[in-house]
């Protein structure tokens, strides 16, 4: 289980990181929202990782999962899903007013996705 | 009187909701409200500033949740210092917005008040997840200064400095998350005392988180390699939006001067010093590349925003000697700095609506119309932040660099602030002698500098003869936050209390 996760969250990573270089704002906007899933998910694990375990202290058989991590992670999907939008605008404005969609905001000869 | 410790953060988010009910009415009514509120954050700063001065720690227990447990905000020297320098800063710079900058969108007051607040919380919160959530606050504010009254160059700073920060952000969560897998606290004074703690198999992963924060927080501050967003971020906004800027990269410093005299620190054990041999090189490489590049800017404020970066740099390097007297003169640098380069950028607006269509680049251009009296604040200006004696940057720098101690730190440090001090003023007498006698043979026809703007401009430059004329007692009030700060046991102490709290570890060991 430990290992699946480590493995998801880096793949998560390495996919963010490579959209994130594309340049591109669409792709650097992928790659932004795969980054914070990979953030999201390194941050709840590192309540441990338990199966069926309440975040509630005597309940179960004496069990209980950290409930910090699960608010530390609701808080950064929040903030995280704002800055979202917030860029997809921003992303927007900027393709019709520089009329590229490149991040430095120059015209590429070699065509979109190059 | 407990209660004044929450009420920087408080006052800004209800003057912004009150903005944001109101975003109908009138200009006037706005800029009332705001200038009111932002006036009455100054005596609050100069309140709590009063607070600390015999070296009393304030903690504010948000819902009365005790620390670790809950959240905390810590007033000692440093926050009420950077809180009255916020006030300090912010209030010109809105009267000079308040004079045309505002008008261009509905809520720029809302805005530049959500700003404030995310400043003053970062300031004085004592959880690093908190810290997390008022840098988001203050950063979702400064995007939408930064492309308020849009433009193509606005967006296309604005583009970059979003996204970096935006991966800034992740790289913090993901610091925050492994120190907290590991301590199982975000409490600063609690993480203090666990990586203290921490045994030799715990150390690297704290040590990459650390030094991951680092990465965040130099983000923020603009050194060395992740500078690059703030010149052209910085010279795309509008005047008053760069001016109060010029407090956004001491936020960084601040977090970088907090956490790694805090939690890795001299006492950290294992831990200790984590950041300081990357800070010494990074700050030195950063003081050069900034004065390169002021040297090589073709406009007035891409050059006010690389002497941003040079200030950056100083302060660091300051930082790193790790010493009492160091930190001291680094802190009275920071107040010369931020509230100089403030007024530089109020006033690079004012010489950019005189000139015309060619704005502040730097070439043979309509001259100024009133060429005295902007040329004078320029030259108080430039003699400031050059660092030549009387004004206040020549004690600044006068007190760093006889703090250092002999050796090789002494002549690196010597060599590369004085070499970077001429160059600045290579810079800054080719920028003025362009500016105000390079001119072309035209009548000027703009109008003449809106008195209040101007009153702005004044009132922040004006900190150059009085930082120096007060020198004395800032310097004194310096030296104690400094002490402060490298004895954090203080801090610690007034935080979790001698009390011997009941932990609820929630560790891999206690795991089934």
């Amino acid at each position: 289980m430990e290992l699946l996760v480590a493995i998801m969250i880096g793949l998560l990573t390495a996919c963010g990181i490579y959209l994130l270089l594309r340049a591109r704002t669409f792709p650097v906007i992928m790659g932004l929202t795969l980054l914070s899933y990979a953030v999201n998910l390194f941050l709840f694990v590192m309540g441990r990782i338990g199966e069926s375990q309440p975040a509630v202290i005597g309940v179960g058989d004496g069990q209980y999962t950290d409930p910090l991590p699960q608010a530390l992670v609701l808080t950064a999907i929040v903030i995280g899903f704002a800055m979202t939008a917030f860029v997809v605008t921003l992303a927007l404005r900027a393709r019709g007013e520089l009329h590229s969609d490149h991040v430095d905001g120059d015209a590429d000869p070699r065509g979109p996705g190059a | 009187m407990t209660h004044t410790i929450i009420l920087p953060v408080l006052l800004p988010l209800l003057t912004a909701l009150v903005l944001l009910f109101g975003s109908r009415r009138s200009l006037a009514w706005k800029r009332g409200v705001s200038l009111a509120a932002t006036a009455a954050l100054l005596p609050l700063g100069l309140l709590l500033l009063q607070q600390t001065y015999s070296g009393a720690y304030g903690v504010y227990a948000l819902g009365n949740w005790v620390a670790p447990f809950g959240i905390v905000l810590v007033l000692d020297r440093l926050a009420a210092l950077m809180l009255l320098l916020t006030a300090l800063l912010s209030l010109p710079a809105l009267l000079y917005a308040s004079h045309g900058d505002d008008h261009t969108g509905p809520n720029f007051h809302a805005l530049f008040q959500f700003q404030l607040m995310g400043l003053n919380g970062a300031f004085l919160t004592g959880d690093l997840f908190n810290l997390f959530v008022f840098f988001e606050v203050l950063l979702i504010a400064s995007y939408a200064l930064l492309l308020h009254g849009a433009g193509p160059a606005r967006s296309r700073a604005g583009l970059h400095y979003v996204i970096l920060n935006l991966v800034g952000s992740g790289l913090f969560l993901l610091a925050v998350g492994t120190l907290y897998g590991i301590t199982g606290t975000l409490n600063m004074a609690d993480l203090a005392v666990r990586v203290a703690a921490a045994g030799p198999a715990d150390a690297p992963l704290l040590r990459a988180a650390g030094l991951l924060l680092l990465v965040v927080f130099a983000l923020k501050a603009a050194l060395l390699p992740l500078y690059f967003w703030l010149p052209r971020a910085y010279s795309a906004a509008s005047a008053p939006v760069a001016a109060l800027f010029a407090i956004m990269t001491k936020v960084g410093v601040y977090s970088i001067v907090r956490v790694y005299s805090l939690i890795f620190g001299a006492q950290a054990g294992l831990l200790a010093d984590t950041a300081l041999a990357w800070l010494w090189p990074l700050a030195l490489a950063t003081l050069v590349l900034g004065a390169l590049g002021a040297l090589a800017a073709r406009e007035l404020r891409t050059l006010i925003a690389y002497l941003v970066v040079v200030s950056v740099g100083t302060l660091l390097a300051g930082f790193a000697l790790n010493n009492n007297a160091a930190l001291a003169a680094s802190l009275y640098y920071l107040l010369h700095s931020t509230l100089v380069a403030g007024g530089l950028f109020l006033l690079a607006g004012l010489i950019r609506t005189q000139r015309g269509a060619e704005g502040d680049q730097l070439h043979p251009a309509a001259p100024v119309s009133q060429p005295a009296l902007l040329g004078s604040l320029f030259f108080i200006a430039a003699v400031a932040v050059v660092g030549m004696p009387p004004l206040s940057g020549f004690i600044g720098k006068l007190l760093l660099l006889s703090s250092v101690p002999p050796g090789m730190q002494l002549i690196w440090l010597w060599a590369i602030v004085l070499g970077s001090g001429l160059l600045a003023l290579i810079t800054l007498s080719r920028a003025g002698s362009q500016l105000f006698w390079n001119t072309l043979e035209i009548t000027p026809v703009a109008p003449r500098a809106d008195r209040l703007r101007l009153a702005a401009v004044v009132l922040l430059l004006a900190s150059a003869p009085l930082l120096s004329l007060f020198a004395e007692p800032v310097h004194r009030y310096t030296q104690a936050t400094a002490a402060q700060l490298y004895a954090p046991a203080g801090y610690i102490h007034a935080v979790l209390g001698a009390r011997d709290i009941p932990r609820l570890t929630i560790g891999p060991e206690e795991r089934p």
